[in-house]
């Protein structure tokens, strides 16, 4: 066997064998935590693992399709080591921008659809961009920034709702104007289910290809994942570090500007009081698990939607708080990130080990049993 | 990249300007003058309660949670680990403080937010510092493990409790609380006297004898000891050593693992302590969702406070400022602090202009003059825009002074036993 076919082989293994272990990991921990709070663990995993009907799986994949929105807006961050901690502020802001611009239907069918839709993502990119602009500007980190913008735009939100919203017929929720019915987005239907797939999965699909192109295949992407893996040389090779960091928190805010919008125009058609918060901090844990991948991302996301929708009958069939997949999906990020680093530094063990029989020097040169050089090497 | 790019960035920041020490008469001083301009302010703008007894107690009790939460930010970034995850460690607090508060006494609930919080604070140790995880990365998680957990485990302990439900705990009985009459009722007297600045100055001091309860005496007393044993003793400077140079630190025989172990894990106790004075104080239940972020209000009040217990009480002080007078009388008195933003950073532009950082003072000038033409030309604040105050006043702070903080310079930094070269 060459080597270069083995060291893809261990590679190719290596990458399977984390998020492997780290599902097994995540689920000796739940399984640990049922058996001491005295839960049926067996009952719990058998309900959580069945098949899913068809109807929860059309529900798994508008879930899946949101979380991956909301993943992709934070890998676009990650790589290049911006944290956008604020995809859910600006989600929720933009989600509500385009529930106005939609409502009041200002353009004929899918044009005011489109025009909903740029309008979020103008929203989404702008309040990310404030985050951008204090980092480059005045130095302020931007978890920070971000989460304090998250609190901002919750205030923001709310008060703009109770001036702009209408009220719903024969329910004291407020919400703003119902989007008319031919700027809705339909779903397509899945066999032997009576629910529709959000129409909005296409788009996010389009977002996800765009996203891997773009950060593989362009001089913009390779500059962005330079700068994430090391500032100082990019800098040397003459990126502009503090436009990347801009531009790059415009485009996550974008793309963070998307996320509430398969629920808005497949499901909710107004925006009230009861739009569903928080899945901006899913897309953390999600891109996080993905490795920032596109594929990997769709993978994490997936997994997430399954996850909580397999979980949701737990109270009625075996009497188990439903929560516990909230301790099993943060378990599977740790586990994932340790697993992950762990493997790396085997990984590169590995190499080394590799280079030294490589070069015949016996592995005695201190690169090859352990010595004291090796370890040097390896944690460095 | 957290924190850590910004001193990167800015290579002039630790640029040697003399630094001040916070001694005793400059800290009575500063009240001194903080209360002449809420006296002022009272009287510019009519809103009575900018300067109570009620609003100032208020105000060190919503502070005390924020404030314990940086104190545990501060523990783990002097040691170089970043610890987001404040959040989740608070809340862990919350569940430990209501459980052990309820099924126990409130001393026990005191112990248990604290080893609530410190399982969090392993937990970040482990990831951070044996496995070499990215420290924002690890505190995200924590959060997301936290608010499960304790959503899980409360639903298993309270649910069908007396009084109790599946997000909120029964009620927990009182820790005591000190009053000491011959002061406060004098004190009281006067304060509802209605005199310029004496009437202020008497409710700030009565505010500390008329009901406080112990463990806010306590939680105060946490930020002296920090100072004392971070600055003042061998394990200290060990430990802060650790935060700047851990290659220096460890070639001079620290254990650096050890001491960042240590670090995060008090970090973690007192972010929930801070958690269960939120129980255990303020509110007397445990409830879903009761730290409302407040975790990572610490982390800003402890980065406005440039990572210095001193200035974290401070950042701590005006968040509970502002987040107590948009609870009490909400619209008014946020509406009056607005011409105190406005006149304030109206004067900072006229400085920065004199220090030739022209961009900035007309940024500066530009939100004073909103702000005041806001305050002239309406009568209240809209109640949800009041609750965006401590937000916006962070973000503005941290704006106008990012600058000029240091933060410990390995903090967020990779480290790995023998690495140094």
């Amino acid at each position: 066997m060459s080597s270069a076919l083995q060291a893809r082989l261990t590679r190719l293994g290596l990458l399977l064998a984390a998020p492997a272990l780290a599902l097994l990991l995540a689920y000796a921990v739940t399984t640990l935590v049922l058996e001491i709070a005295g839960d049926p663990a067996g009952d719990v995993w058998d309900q959580i693992l069945s098949w899913p009907e068809p109807r929860n799986l059309v529900n798994i994949i508008n879930a899946g399709s949101v979380y991956y929105l909301s993943g992709i807006a934070v890998a676009i961050g990650f790589r290049m080591n911006l944290f956008n901690i604020g995809v859910d502020g600006q989600y929720r802001i933009a989600a509500f921008v385009a529930a106005v611009v939609a409502g009041e239907a200002w353009l004929p069918g899918y044009l005011n659809t489109a025009f909903a839709i740029v309008a979020a993502m103008a929203v989404g990119a702008l309040w990310a961009g404030i985050a951008g602009l204090l980092r480059v500007t005045r130095g302020v980190s931007e978890v920070i920034s971000t989460i304090m913008l998250n609190a901002v735009s919750t205030g923001l939100v709310a008060y703009l709702l109770r001036k702009l919203a209408v009220r719903e017929e024969g329910s004291n929720d407020i919400g703003t104007r119902e989007i008319p019915s031919d700027s809705w987005i339909g779903g397509f239907p899945l066999p032997g289910a009576s629910n529709e797939v959000y129409g909005f999965v296409i788009i996010a699909a389009v977002v996800g290809i765009a996203y891997s192109v773009v950060i593989n295949r362009t001089r913009f992407g390779f500059d962005l994942r330079a700068t994430g893996q090391s500032e100082t040389a990019a800098v040397a090779s003459g990126v502009d570090v503090k436009r990347m960091i801009v531009i790059s928190m415009l485009l996550s805010g974008a793309v963070a500007g998307l996320v509430g919008l398969p629920i808005l125009f497949g499901d909710a058609y107004t925006y009230g009081v009861t739009f569903q918060s928080g899945l901006g901090f899913a897309g953390i844990a999600i891109a996080l698990l993905g490795r920032n991948n596109a594929i990997g991302i769709v993978l994490g996301a997936l997994l997430f939607a399954f996850l909580e929708e397999q979980a949701n009958p737990l109270q009625i069939v075996v009497g188990v708080s439903p929560q516990i997949v909230d301790i099993m999906q943060g378990v599977i990020v740790l586990a994932v990130v340790i697993v992950y680093e762990v493997v790396a530094r085997f990984g590169s063990r590995l190499e080394q080990r590799q280079a030294g029989r490589d070069l015949g020097t016996g592995g005695d040169a201190g690169a090859g049993r352990g010595g004291p050089g090796d370890k040097e090497v390896a944690r460095t | 990249m957290s924190v850590s790019t910004d001193t990167v960035e800015t290579p002039s920041t630790p640029a040697p300007r003399r630094t001040r020490r916070i001694t005793l008469p400059l800290v009575l001083l500063g009240v001194a003058g903080l209360l002449l301009v809420l006296a002022l302010l009272r009287v510019v703008t009519g809103a009575g309660d900018v300067a109570s007894s009620g609003t100032i107690s208020a105000t060190i009790a919503a502070a005390i949670p924020i404030g314990l939460a940086g104190l545990g930010g501060l523990w783990a970034e002097r040691a170089g680990i970043v610890n987001i995850g404040l959040e989740g460690m608070m809340i862990l607090g919350t569940f430990g403080a209501g459980y052990f508060g309820y099924f126990y006494d409130p001393w026990q609930g005191i112990v248990g937010a604290i080893a609530c919080g410190a399982v969090g604070g392993l937990i970040h140790a482990l990831a951070t510092v044996t496995f070499g995880v990215n420290h924002i990365v690890s505190g995200v998680a924590i959060n997301i493990i936290a608010v499960g957990a304790v959503a899980y485990l409360a639903a298993l302990s309270f649910d069908g409790v007396p009084g109790g439900g599946p997000s909120t705990s029964p009620r927990v009985p009182d820790l005591p609380a000190i009053t000491i009459d011959a002061l406060a009722d004098p004190l009281g007297d006067l304060a509802s006297r209605d005199i310029f600045f004496v009437s202020e100055l008497a409710a700030f001091l009565q505010a500390f004898v008329n009901g406080m309860s112990v463990l806010t005496l306590i939680c105060l007393s946490l930020f002296v000891l920090t100072y004392y044993v971070l600055w003042r003793t061998a394990f200290g400077l060990r430990l802060r050593s650790c935060g700047e140079s851990p290659v220096a630190a460890e070639s001079l025989g620290v254990n650096v693992y050890l001491y960042k172990f240590i670090a995060v894990i008090v970090s973690g106790g007192l972010a929930g302590l801070g958690g269960g004075f939120l129980v255990l104080v303020s509110s007397n239940v445990y409830n879903e969702g009761q730290t409302g972020g407040r975790g990572y209000i610490g982390l800003a009040s402890m980065i406005f406070g440039n990572w210095r217990p001193g200035g974290l009480l401070t950042g701590s002080l005006l968040f509970g400022y502002s987040d107590t007078v948009r609870l009490r009388s909400g619209g008014e008195s946020v509406h009056a602090l607005l011409l105190l933003v406005s006149v304030l950073l109206i004067a900072l532009a006229i400085w920065q202009w004199r220090r030739a950082e022209r961009g900035l003072a007309i940024a500066s000038f530009l939100i004073g003059v909103g702000a005041g033409i806001w305050y002239r030309t309406t009568d209240t604040v809209p109640g949800d825009l009041t609750g965006m105050t401590p937000y916006v006043v962070t973000l503005l702070v941290l704006a106008m002074a990012s600058q000029r903080l240091r933060m410990p310079a390995a903090d967020g930094l990779p480290y790995r036993r023998g690495s140094a070269g």
